[in-house]
């Protein structure tokens, strides 16, 4: 079963989907690349399982297309789609051996017992379970029911491969080690995966582009770099996780840095580009947890205070080997999180309850996209064209 | 209806082994219903046995061991014919009520979509059972007799120009009221094992390529299996076991074994009814074993 260059792209055009009254999906849109590896990331209702289900074909888009390598393939059935999927609880057979279970869309083809039993035989060995091939799944443990389940998806050759949380059933060490092996296996076999997860780091360790979603929309649709380092709203600051989002109102902007008045006197510097926000506006900008200095205030000192910093008191510490999470209740309520590596943190080592303060450079701070920003006209076609 | 007893007898034996924390608590748990079954069914079977080799004449039963009820039950030329007569009957109507409870079941698991309109459903199906099966079963006489509404209406519309003649006092009287009396039986297990198949599986094999029909033989079918076994035991031994729907519906004119065992009671020959019972038991055990051969309930149960 060879496949043109490119059949393995995957477009959603502005689908949506409603079930009754509610809207799984609203109006969206998304192009994956042949090939690409992409993670659908977001909370538990996002519509992300609705979207890979639409495109295996167990739901049909409400209004929209769904293309496979330039084909609509709404109202095909799975078969014509050249889709397979890897269900979350891997839905494995339970009567059949782990022999059949890979070899069962080959029965359904009609391919000969021997034919197929070879063909599934190849399979197992690729993921080390020839040995397995006569068990049911019952007899197997977790991670070598899900590589049974990955081999069963494979023997069709398919061009794009869709897994339902495939990795939400393991444990912490197996979840590891199986990411590593998906995307090997993306890699030798060169067709598109559709991953879908509710695990930031998942998302990131694996995929060449990942998709933040909420509520039926995409918030953002980029490289798993750029997820992680230049959020675009503050929204995917927030589920990604590695960033704090500040947020105030424009006092001044000169030089491309616009000073910003937080809550409590608080003030920041975002560095804006070409944008020349309106005094006045709000503005909200993303500070990376790792590009936080934090100082502990010696009690009865005053803070130095200042541009790009904020006070607050220790909330939690946690040591995660390379560094520490420091969470820091703010004075004005909000939690700022900042990873100080462990030999800065262990030279001088806080405690709960401690009043400190967490300064950064203006540099580090990424400008978001978030509400109606009040911009002058022409810089605001200068900065979708950047943004993107 | 020794029968069914004493299928419920075996599942009992298949129920899985108490664990070694809790086995002397699990022990006191079915000790209640061993003595019931101590008390009510194996002392009277014991009984049944022992008369099953007593003497008799005319009044009494003489105390004895003596072989000749079963001698005469074998060479009996009629006890060969009330046993095919039996098992035409259950084979029949296995088939049909398989047939019926497989897809009610399948449509109330996989087609049904809400938990509130399934259990509704599920509910509907058991409102006949609040009747009695008597007066269900009595119900089809008026419907289906030489004057009934049936062929009245057949009449009516001009399909037939005579009564039809075979609805009533007939096997096909007795098939249906069988099939009406015992549908239920079949669906109530079926629709248990169903509704443990994960709906991923389905999916599954949709995405493998298999269309719906496919998928009931390959994959519900199979997962279905408990369910159809567990079934299929109580319609046979109902069936087997039954005497009244047999000798109602067919005007007298078919007999089952156990009617022919009820003439032998009414006729005060104690030791050959009990002979012919003990031969009843057997054979429907071995039915029943021979089911739970082919499928591993307790296995599949523990699943």
């Amino acid at each position: 079963m060879t496949q043109a260059t490119g059949s393995g792209q995957v477009e959603v055009a502005s689908v949506t989907k409603r079930f009754g009254e509610s809207v799984a999906v609203k109006e969206l849109s998304l192009t994956i690349p042949h090939g690409a590896y992409c993670c659908l990331l977001g909370p538990s209702g996002c519509g992300k399982t609705t979207i890979l289900r639409m495109i295996a074909g167990h739901e049909n888009p409400t209004t929209g297309d769904v293309r496979i390598g330039g084909r609509s393939v709404v109202g095909l059935p799975q078969v014509e789609r050249g889709t397979a999927m890897m269900f979350q609880s891997y839905a494995l057979f339970p009567h059949r051996s782990v022999l059949d279970n890979v070899a069962f869309a080959l029965k359904v083809r009609g391919v000969g017992l021997p034919a197929r039993h070879n063909t599934a035989r190849e399979l197992l060995a690729k993921v080390q379970l020839e040995k397995f091939a006569n068990r049911l799944p019952s007899e197997l443990s977790g991670g070598q029911q899900q590589r049974v389940a990955l081999a069963r998806a494979l023997i069709t050759n398919p061009k794009v491969l869709l897994l339902d949380e495939p990795l939400s059933a393991l444990d912490e060490y197996l979840r590891l080690r199986m990411r590593g092996e998906l995307r090997r296996v993306q890699k030798e076999l060169g067709i598109t995966f559709v991953h879908v997860t509710h695990t930031q780091l998942e998302a990131i360790a694996v995929a060449d582009m990942v998709v933040v979603m909420a509520q039926g929309r995409i918030e953002q649709a980029a490289s798993a770099r750029d997820i992680f380092v230049a959020p675009r709203n503050a929204y995917v600051a927030r589920f990604v996780g590695g960033q704090n989002v500040l947020s105030g109102t424009v006092e001044s902007t000169m030089n491309g840095t616009a000073a910003v008045a937080g809550d409590k006197g608080a003030r920041f510097a975002f560095p804006v580009g070409d944008i020349r926000p309106t005094r006045g506006s709000k503005l909200y900008g993303s500070i990376r947890r790792d590009r936080i200095g934090v100082e502990k205030v010696p009690p009865g000192a005053k803070p130095a205070g200042g541009l790009n910093s904020t006070v607050g008191e220790v909330h939690t510490l946690e040591n995660q080997g390379s560094y520490v999470k420091v969470t820091i209740d703010l004075d004005n309520g909000e939690e700022f999180v900042a990873h100080v590596p462990d030999d800065a943190f262990f030279r001088s080592p806080l405690d709960i309850g401690d009043k400190v303060e967490a300064r950064w450079s203006a540099s580090d701070v990424m400008l978001l996209d978030d509400g109606p920003i009040a911009l002058e006209p022409a810089a605001a076609e200068a900065r979708v064209a950047s943004g993107d | 209806m020794t029968s069914i007893e004493h299928a419920a007898a075996l599942l009992e034996e298949q129920a899985p082994p108490a664990e070694n924390a809790g086995e002397r608590a699990s022990w006191w748990q079915v000790a209640p219903m061993v003595a019931v079954l101590t008390l009510f069914f194996g002392l009277p079977m014991l009984v049944v046995l022992v008369v099953s080799f007593f003497d008799f004449d005319r009044s009494d039963i003489i105390p004895a061991f003596i072989l000749d009820n079963y001698v005469e039950l074998f060479t009996r030329e009629v006890t060969l014919r009330l046993y095919a007569s039996s098992l035409k009957f259950a084979l029949i109507v296995w088939a049909i009520t398989l047939l019926i409870g497989f897809n009610i079941a399948y449509f109330l698991v996989f087609h049904v979509r809400g938990l509130l309109v399934q259990i509704g459903l599920f509910l509907l199906c058991t409102v006949p059972f609040l009747t009695s099966n008597i007066i269900r079963m009595i119900s089809w006489i008026p419907f289906l007799g030489r004057n009934g509404i049936f062929n009245q209406a057949l009449q009516g519309a001009g399909i037939t120009n005579a009564p039809l003649e075979f609805l009533l006092f007939s096997d096909f009287a007795v098939v249906v009221a069988y099939v009406h009396l015992f549908t239920l039986f079949m669906v109530v297990p079926i629709f248990n094992a169903m509704a443990r198949i994960d709906k991923s599986l389905l999916e599954a094999s949709r995405d493998a390529g298999a269309g719906r029909v496919r998928t009931v033989f390959e994959v519900v079918l199979p997962l279905s299996r408990t369910g159809i076994a567990l079934g299929s035991i109580f319609v046979i031994t109902l069936v087997m076991g039954d005497s009244f729907v047999v000798r109602t519906m067919s005007g007298g004119q078919s007999a089952s074994v156990v009617s022919a065992l009820q003439n032998e009671v009414a006729a005060l020959q104690y030791p050959p009814a009990a002979a012919s019972a003990v031969i009843m038991v057997i054979i429907v055990t071995l039915m029943v074993a021979g089911i739970l051969r082919l499928v591993d309930v307790r296995k599949e149960l523990a699943r």
